[in-house]
């Protein structure tokens, strides 16, 4: 049996997914990225490969992807997140058409063609509007860890309003808010609104084309997925790991090169 | 030839000059000759500024700007944004901006504005010096950044400022327009007369009229050449030698620029001599260049078989000039000047746009959406989703600035331009 892998170097967290012959997941793992990207990749591939209880050896072919791509001498193939993203959804959900991928440091919205191949793309401009880095710096206002954000958006009954999309100017509403006694969970359905309006002008620009998937890390936190369910109109199809799809994406553009060269 | 007074311009195409080492280009084929011929036209221009003050009347003009009615007045004319491209190649935008923005002016402006309101606060220039003034002359037509801009340099200065406001063509020029139009061309005549002390003479207007005409037709001309496989220039030597459509229009010195270069092209492609060794993909460029990267995209593109080899702005110069017409100047300039690209509607961008990618065989479209120039850039995402439908080819926006480096952010302009890459090499 070969193996291949797949690491996506983030800017918040690092993960690798091992597949086998037939495409199947053997095994995955999700780290801090840090400080050095070379470490953290070969950090997370050693957890994958412990998951999928190989050894290295066993892995035949590894492609990098994420901002660190460029910084894992691992790999044997770079490819961009993007078309990484949109292999692996396509892997996932036959069906779908439109990947919505919000990661730590950018978001963005994929068309996806038949084969998985990217037909078109946006990306959120130059700031942190929109990206998972917004949600993270609210939670850590609000003294929540970032799983229980999405528990907590759902709970809420009303919402507060947010008006500004941009990090720092949200982070000041957040802290007046907070001073008003407004409870947690109406501000944090507030902020999950904040990034769903932000993130569905690219939806908009790109064009809603098939089923739709989330990607990445926020598509963990329920409450966003709601409401973003709630402007589509239809339920978006979410992996139960989210955040490994655009590694796994690397670890199918593995097996493609393996293939190209046996 | 000899450093004089353009060191800029110099290095911007001095390409293979003695006691500079030479960065080896394995992708791209051999550079124009023509890039001489240019350095010395422009380098010669820009010294002449140094004898113009006081000898001749002076005025600074938009880009966009009937320039034609200032010649028979005998004006030397500087072109602010000309020099905003050249302190953007030099990687001074960042510096001459600062300098504005410390006298308030807002990061949000156009760097072009801020480069020119940053120099007249500092003296800062990568050209020696600018000459002063006695007369602005702007049009709208571009954009209306223009208007404010020179209003302040007017108000800076002390000169008076001549704007040619141009109606914005939503969908068919009404006559009305034109007479608005032609009426404005007329008013500056006694004024102009008072500036330069000079009178008006109409039959070399009409002279200068044609010799514009004939220019930009030849300017038509030689981007028309690189509808060939392989193409022989990029839009980046298209861009640097866009300098003499711009600034020295209705010159004689343009024209016989023009003519030399495309010389040198239809020889290129009678050789099958491309600017790309390799071409394999053709491509279109939208908006104004990004100066400050020109170099660095250029290998870019070319290590990867990649050819730029039409422009919406290189285009720009050519498009309209058509309407130009000896026997009818007035009305004909009001036409010609107010269907440039940036005053007339979406619709007809994506028009054109559709017809340069059929006409130049085109792959692949690469958006430079540039936070000065908000004409260029609004309606530049709707653009995108129905040239990616309707003409089935990639795309991709990167955000950057014309000028102003401190708008790029070369990690997210590289992801997004592999990602580009990525789906043309399928």
């Amino acid at each position: 049996m070969n193996y291949f892998s797949g690491i996506d170097v983030g800017a918040i967290s690092t993960e690798a997914v091992i597949i086998d012959t037939g495409g199947e997941i053997s095994g995955y793992s999700i780290i801090e990225t840090g400080a050095n990207s070379t470490e953290a990749a070969d950090e997370a591939l050693d957890k994958a490969v412990l998951a999928a209880g190989i050894s290295r050896d066993a892995v035949s072919s590894i492609a990098a992807t994420g901002y660190g791509r460029a910084s894992v001498p691992l790999a044997g193939k770079t490819v961009t997140e993007i078309s990484c993203h949109a292999l692996g959804a396509k892997y996932l959900f036959p069906d779908i058409g439109t990947v919505i991928d919000i990661g730590g440091q950018d978001s963005k919205v994929i068309r996806v063609g038949d084969s998985g191949k990217v037909v078109d793309f946006t990306m959120n401009d130059k700031c942190a509007a929109g990206t998972g880095r917004f949600l993270e710096v609210m939670a850590s206002k609000l003294r929540v860890s970032l799983e229980e954000m999405g528990e907590l958006s759902l709970q809420a009954e009303t919402e507060a309003h947010i008006s500004s999309v941009c990090t720092v100017f949200a982070e000041s509403e957040v802290v007046s808010l907070v001073a008003k006694n407004c409870p947690k969970e109406e501000i944090i359905k507030g902020l999950c609104r904040a990034i769903t309006n932000r993130v569905w002008g690219m939806v908009q620009a790109v064009g809603i084309c098939g089923e739709v998937t989330m990607s990445g890390g926020v598509a963990k936190n329920r409450g966003v997925v709601a409401l973003m369910e709630e402007k589509l109109g239809k339920p978006i199809r979410v992996h139960p790991e989210p955040q490994i799809v655009g590694a796994l994406g690397a670890a199918l553009f593995a097996q493609r090169q393996f293939r190209e060269v046996t | 030839m000899r450093d004089v007074g353009a060191p800029a311009l110099m290095r911007l195409s001095g390409m293979g000059k003695k006691g500079r080492p030479r960065k080896k280009k394995p992708a791209l084929g051999p550079p124009l000759i023509c890039n001489g011929r240019l350095r010395e036209l422009m380098a010669t221009h820009y010294l002449l500024s140094r004898y113009a003050q006081g000898a001749m009347p002076v005025a600074w003009v938009t880009s966009g700007a009937p320039v034609e009615i200032l010649r028979p007045f005998g004006f030397y004319t500087f072109y602010p944004e000309n020099h905003g491209a050249l302190v953007g190649a030099q990687k001074m935008g960042p510096e001459l901006c600062a300098e504005a923005e410390e006298h308030g002016y807002h990061q949000d402006l156009c760097s072009y504005a801020r480069i020119d309101i940053g120099h007249y606060f500092s003296g800062k220039t990568p050209v020696g010096r600018l000459p002063k003034p006695d007369l602005l002359f702007a049009s709208n037509n571009i954009c209306q950044t223009v208007v404010y801009w020179y209003k302040v340099l007017a108000e800076y200065w002390k000169i008076p400022l001549i704007l040619f406001d141009t109606p914005y063509n939503f969908g068919e020029i009404s006559e009305t327009d034109i007479s608005y139009m032609v009426r404005q061309l007329e008013e500056m005549i006694p004024l102009l007369e008072q500036i330069s002390k000079r009178r008006f003479r109409y039959k070399r207007f009409k002279e200068i009229v044609g010799l514009a005409k004939e220019a930009s037709l030849t300017w038509g001309e030689v981007l028309s050449t690189m509808k060939a496989r392989p193409s022989p220039m990029t839009i980046f030597d298209a861009f640097i030698h866009l300098a003499p459509i711009v600034s020295l229009r209705g010159l004689p010195a343009a024209l016989e620029h023009y003519r030399a270069l495309l010389a040198e092209l239809k020889d290129r492609v009678a050789h099958g001599i491309g600017a790309v060794k390799d071409e394999r993909w053709r491509l279109m460029w939208d908006n104004i260049a990004i100066w400050y990267k020109m170099r660095d995209f250029s290998n870019l593109f070319a290590e990867r078989g990649m050819n730029f080899v039409t422009a919406t702005y290189a285009n720009a110069w050519a498009e309209t000039i058509e309407y130009l017409d000896e026997a009818k100047p007035f009305e004909s300039m009001a036409k010609a000047y107010s269907l440039v690209i940036l005053n007339n509607n979406l619709n007809h961008r994506l028009h054109l746009m559709e017809r340069l990618i059929r006409e130049f065989q085109v792959d692949g479209l690469v958006i430079h959406s540039a936070r000065s120039c908000k004409p260029y850039s609004v309606g530049q995402y709707d653009l995108k989703r129905l040239i990616t439908e309707r003409m089935q080819i990639p795309t991709v926006v990167i955000e950057a600035d014309i000028a102003d480096s401190r708008a790029y952010s070369e990690e997210q302009a590289m992801v997004r331009l592999e990602a580009f890459f990525e789906t043309l090499e399928g």
